[in-house]
C-alpha cells in the first residue's frame, strides 16, 4: 500500500510542476523584456477603445450584440459592474469586511444625480456649467461635479453606517449592512412624501436626468471632438467615458493595494488583533475601506442613472448586492484581475450571456423545443456559482496568491472576520 | 437616548391605545398572531445559529416552499416533489384537495395533511442542504458558509419560480371563519386563533424536545462545545442534522399556516420574510429558543401598531432599523444570547 502511495505521488504532482514551469518561464521573460510592463496594459486599452471601429459589427458582436445592432449597450452595462466590483472589492477583498447592502451606495450614487441633475426640484432655478439646451427648471448642476459630489455623498453614507456598525462581529455587520440596503431603497420609494415634501419621486423614480457632456466652449476649443451632450442615439462617447471612469477605478485600486492604507486592510483581514498591537488603527482604517468602496459604488450609480435615463427604487434590489459579490468571489477576492475578469464574466451572464446562451441552445440542439427560457435559471445559475465556489474554490478562479494561502491555511482563518469588541 | 425613544413610543402607544382602544386591540391580535408564524420561523435561525454560528439564508426560502407545498396539497390535493432545474413535478395523490364549501372532515384532514408534508417537505431540504453545503465547511471562516447559504437562498427561490410561476398563487380559505369574541368594532375569530392554537403546541413539542430529550441534551452539548461533545462521545453530526430538521419542521408548518391563514403565497416571499424573522431572532437573543419566541411576537407587534398606526409602506424601514439598532446598541438581544464558547 504504501509503495503504491510513494508511486502516485510523483504523478499527482507532474501536471502541477509543468504549470509553475510555464509560469516561471513566462515569469523570467517579463523580467527579461520590462517594455512588457507597460505595452501588455497599452495594448489591452488600445484595443478596449477602439473596440466600437473594429468590433461593433466585427468578430465580437456576436457574444455582445443584443440584436439592436447596439453592443455597447452591454459593453457599458458590464464596466459599470466592474466599477462596483472593484469598490466592493475593496470591502470585501482588501478590508475583509462582507457587505451584503452595497446596492445601497449605488442607489444613493443614481439618487444623487436625481437631487443635483433632474427637474425633480422643480421649484428650484439653480444652474452651475450644465450642459441642457435650454434652461430647464429644477437643480442642474455639470454633470462631472454632479459624479464627484456622488462620489462625496456615498464615502460619507458609508462613513456615517461603517461608524456604529463597524464594531460588529462579521456575520452580524453582514446582517448590518444588508439592512441597510434594504432601509435606503425603501426610503427613496417612500420619500415622494416626507413631511410633505417629494425628495425622491416616490414608485415612479426621476426621469429626465442631465447626461453627461462639454458645453460649447469645450466642444468648439477642441474642434468637435469633445461633444456638447450625450445623446441617447450615439453610444461611442458614453462607452469611452465608462472606460475613463474604470479605467481610473483600476488605476485607485491598484494604487491602494500597494499603500500603506492597502496594507493596513490586508493585515486587519488576517488578524485584526495582531494588526491593532503593531499600531493599526482599526476604526479608522475599516472606515476607509468603507468609504472608498462607497465612492466607487457612487461614482457607477450617477454614470448609470444618467445612461438609462431613469432612475426607480426598484432597480436597486439585494439581487443586485448579491450579484456584485458574486463576481467578487467568482473572480478571486482581493485580486484585481481575478475581480475584473469575474464582473465582466458574471455581468456578460447577467446582461447578454444567459440569453445567448438560450438562443444557442434552443437554435442548436434540435431536441431541445426551442423553449429553454434561461432567463427562468437566473437566481438558480447565480445561486449555483456561489455554492460551488464555496465549495471547491473559495479564493475564486483567479485568487491572489495571499488570498488563497489563507484559505489553505485554514487554522488561523477560522477567527478572521469574527471578533468582538 | 434609548430611555427617550422607549418612552416617545410608549407615549405614541398608549394614546392610540385611550384614543380607539377597539382599534388598539384588534392590531395587537393581529400582532401576536403574524408574530407566532415569525416565531416559528425565527425558531429555525436560532437552533442553527445557536449550534454552528451560521445565519441560514436560506431558511426563508424554505420557509417558502413550504406555503407552496401547502398550496398544492390545498389546491390539487397531492404530495408534490419539484424536480429541478426541471419543470417536472412528481405528484403523490393524497386525495386532500380542498375548497371553502368541503365538509369539516375533509378540511381538518387537509390541514393536518398541510402541516405534516409541508413539516417533512422542508425538514428533507433543511438537512439535505447541511448535508450537501454546510457540512464540508465546518472549519472554513464563518464568511463561506455564510455565502453558501446565500446561493442555497437563490437556488430555493428558483426552485419556487420554476415549480409555480412567478405570479402570487392563491388558495381557498379552508379554515373556519367564525368569530370568537366581538367587542366594540374589535372581533377575533377562529383563523385567528387556529394560528396560535397550532404554534403553541409545536413550541412546546419543540421545548420538550430540547429541554427532556438524550437528542435535546446532544444539542445542547454541541452547541456549548463542539470539539468536546464529540470527546464525550456525542456524534456531532448527527446532532446537527437533527437540528436542521427540527429547524426545517418548523419552517414548514410556518410555511403551512401562512399559506392557510393569509391566503396566498409568492416565490420571493420567503427573502423578506425570512429576514424579518431572523430579526425577531436577533431581538429576543440569537440562541436562545424562549428569546425567538418573545422577538417574534414583538416583532409581529411592532409591524402590527407600524401599519395600523402609522403606514404600512414604512414597515420595512422601521423593521431593519430595530434590527440594526440592537445589533449596535444591544447585540445580546432582550433575553440574552446563547451561543458557542471559546469563539
Amino acid at each position: 500500500m504504501s509503495g503504491e502511495a510513494g508511486q502516485q505521488a510523483p504523478k499527482a504532482s507532474r501536471p502541477r510542476a509543468t504549470t509553475s514551469s510555464w509560469r516561471a518561464s513566462w515569469r523570467r521573460y517579463r523580467r527579461e523584456h520590462r517594455w512588457l510592463r507597460w505595452a501588455i496594459p497599452l495594448a489591452i486599452i488600445v484595443l478596449a477603445f477602439s473596440y466600437p471601429w473594429w468590433g461593433l459589427e466585427g468578430p465580437l458582436s456576436f457574444i455582445f450584440n443584443d440584436g439592436l445592432g447596439i453592443d455597447n449597450d452591454t459593453l457599458f452595462n458590464m464596466s459599470v459592474y466592474v466599477m462596483l466590483a472593484l469598490g466592493l472589492n475593496v470591502v470585501v477583498g482588501y478590508a475583509g469586511l462582507l457587505d451584503l447592502g452595497y446596492v445601497a451606495f449605488f442607489a444613493l450614487g443614481a439618487y444623487t444625480l436625481g437631487w443635483f441633475g433632474s427637474g425633480l426640484f422643480s421649484t428650484r432655478d439653480i444652474h452651475f456649467l450644465d450642459t441642457n439646451a435650454t434652461r430647464l427648471p429644477g437643480i442642474h448642476l455639470s454633470f462631472w461635479a454632479v459624479v464627484i459630489l456622488a462620489g462625496a455623498v456615498c464615502a460619507f453614507a458609508g462613513v456615517l453606517i461603517g461608524w456604529p456598525t463597524l464594531r460588529l462581529r462579521g456575520d452580524y455587520l453582514a446582517i448590518v449592512t444588508l439592512g441597510f440596503g434594504e432601509i435606503i431603497p425603501d426610503v427613496f420609494r417612500n420619500g415622494d412624501s416626507i413631511a410633505g415634501h417629494n425628495l425622491t419621486g416616490g414608485v415612479r423614480g426621476v426621469t429626465q436626468l442631465d447626461r453627461p457632456g462639454f458645453g460649447d466652449t469645450l466642444h468648439n476649443a477642441t474642434g468637435g471632438i469633445l461633444p456638447v451632450r450625450y445623446n441617447s442615439l450615439e453610444l461611442r462617447p458614453w462607452f469611452w467615458t465608462i472606460l475613463v471612469m474604470m479605467l481610473i477605478t483600476i488605476f485607485v485600486n491598484l494604487r491602494l493595494r500597494d499603500s500603506k492604507l492597502g496594507r493596513a486592510w490586508i493585515a486587519v483581514r488576517e488578524d485584526e488583533i495582531a494588526a491593532s498591537a503593531m499600531g493599526v488603527p482599526l476604526m479608522r482604517t475599516k472606515l476607509w475601506a468603507y468609504a472608498i468602496g462607497a465612492i466607487f459604488g457612487g461614482f457607477a450609480g450617477a454614470v448609470y442613472g444618467s445612461f438609462i435615463n431613469g432612475i426607480f427604487p426598484t432597480g436597486f434590489s439585494f439581487q443586485i448586492s448579491v450579484i456584485v459579490l458574486v463576481m467578487v468571489i467568482v473572480g478571486g477576492m482581493g485580486n484585481i484581475w481575478g475581480v475584473i475578469a469575474g464582473a465582466m464574466l458574471v455581468s456578460w451572464l447577467n446582461f447578454r450571456g444567459l440569453d445567448k446562451i438560450g438562443e444557442w441552445i434552443n437554435g442548436g440542439i434540435p431536441g431541445s423545443g426551442n423553449d429553454i427560457a434561461i432567463a427562468k435559471y437566473k437566481f438558480g445559475i447565480f445561486g449555483g456559482l456561489l455554492v460551488i465556489m464555496m465549495l471547491f474554490r473559495p479564493e475564486g478562479l483567479i485568487p491572489s496568491s495571499r488570498r488563497k494561502a489563507e484559505f489553505a491555511e485554514g487554522e488561523g482563518t477560522a477567527t478572521l472576520y469574527d471578533v468582538r469588541t | 437616548m434609548g430611555a427617550v425613544l422607549a418612552a416617545g413610543i410608549g407615549y405614541w402607544l398608549i394614546k392610540n391605545a385611550v384614543e380607539s382602544p377597539d382599534r388598539f386591540l384588534e392590531v395587537t391580535l393581529i400582532g401576536i398572531t403574524n408574530g407566532s408564524i415569525y416565531a416559528l420561523v425565527a425558531l429555525g435561525y436560532t437552533l442553527v445559529y445557536g449550534i454552528i454560528e451560521l445565519i441560514n439564508f436560506a431558511h426563508g426560502d424554505n420557509f417558502m416552499l413550504g406555503s407552496f407545498q401547502t398550496n398544492g396539497i390545498v389546491n390539487a390535493g397531492s404530495f408534490q416533489i419539484p424536480f429541478f432545474p426541471t419543470s417536472f413535478v412528481l405528484a403523490i395523490p393524497l386525495g386532500a384537495a380542498a375548497t371553502a364549501n368541503s365538509s369539516s372532515g375533509q378540511k381538518i384532514y387537509t390541514i393536518l395533511a398541510c402541516l405534516f408534508f409541508s413539516m417533512l417537505f422542508c425538514m428533507v431540504i433543511n438537512v439535505s442542504i447541511e448535508r450537501i453545503g454546510y457540512k464540508p465547511l465546518r472549519d472554513q471562516p464563518r464568511l463561506v458558509p455564510l455565502i453558501t447559504a446565500l446561493g442555497f437562498s437563490f437556488i430555493l427561490q428558483d426552485v419556487g419560480l420554476i415549480w409555480r410561476g412567478a405570479g402570487p398563487q392563491p388558495l381557498p380559505n379552508i379554515l373556519p371563519t367564525g368569530t370568537i369574541f366581538h367587542w366594540r368594532g374589535a372581533t377575533y375569530s377562529w383563523d385567528d386563533f387556529i394560528v396560535i392554537a397550532v404554534t403553541i403546541p409545536l413550541l412546546v413539542a419543540l421545548t420538550y424536545l430540547v429541554r427532556r430529550t438524550r437528542s435535546g441534551k446532544a444539542m445542547r452539548a454541541t452547541a456549548q462545545d463542539m470539539d468536546a461533545s464529540s470527546m464525550m462521545g456525542i456524534n456531532v453530526d448527527r446532532t446537527i442534522s437533527f437540528t436542521f430538521a427540527l429547524g426545517g419542521a418548523l419552517a414548514g408548518a410556518a410555511g403551512a399556516i401562512y399559506a392557510l391563514y393569509i391566503g396566498t403565497t409568492k416565490f420571493d416571499l420567503g427573502f423578506r420574510l425570512g429576514l424579518f424573522a431572523f430579526t425577531a431572532a436577533v431581538l429576543g437573543g440569537i440562541g436562545n429558543l424562549s428569546g425567538a419566541v418573545l422577538g417574534g411576537i414583538v416583532l409581529g407587534l411592532i409591524q402590527a401598531y407600524t401599519e395600523g398606526f402609522w403606514d404600512a409602506r414604512w414597515t420595512t424601514t422601521v423593521v431593519f432599523s430595530v434590527l440594526i439598532a440592537i445589533l449596535v446598541f444591544r447585540p445580546s438581544g432582550i433575553l440574552g444570547e446563547q451561543v458557542p464558547e471559546g469563539q
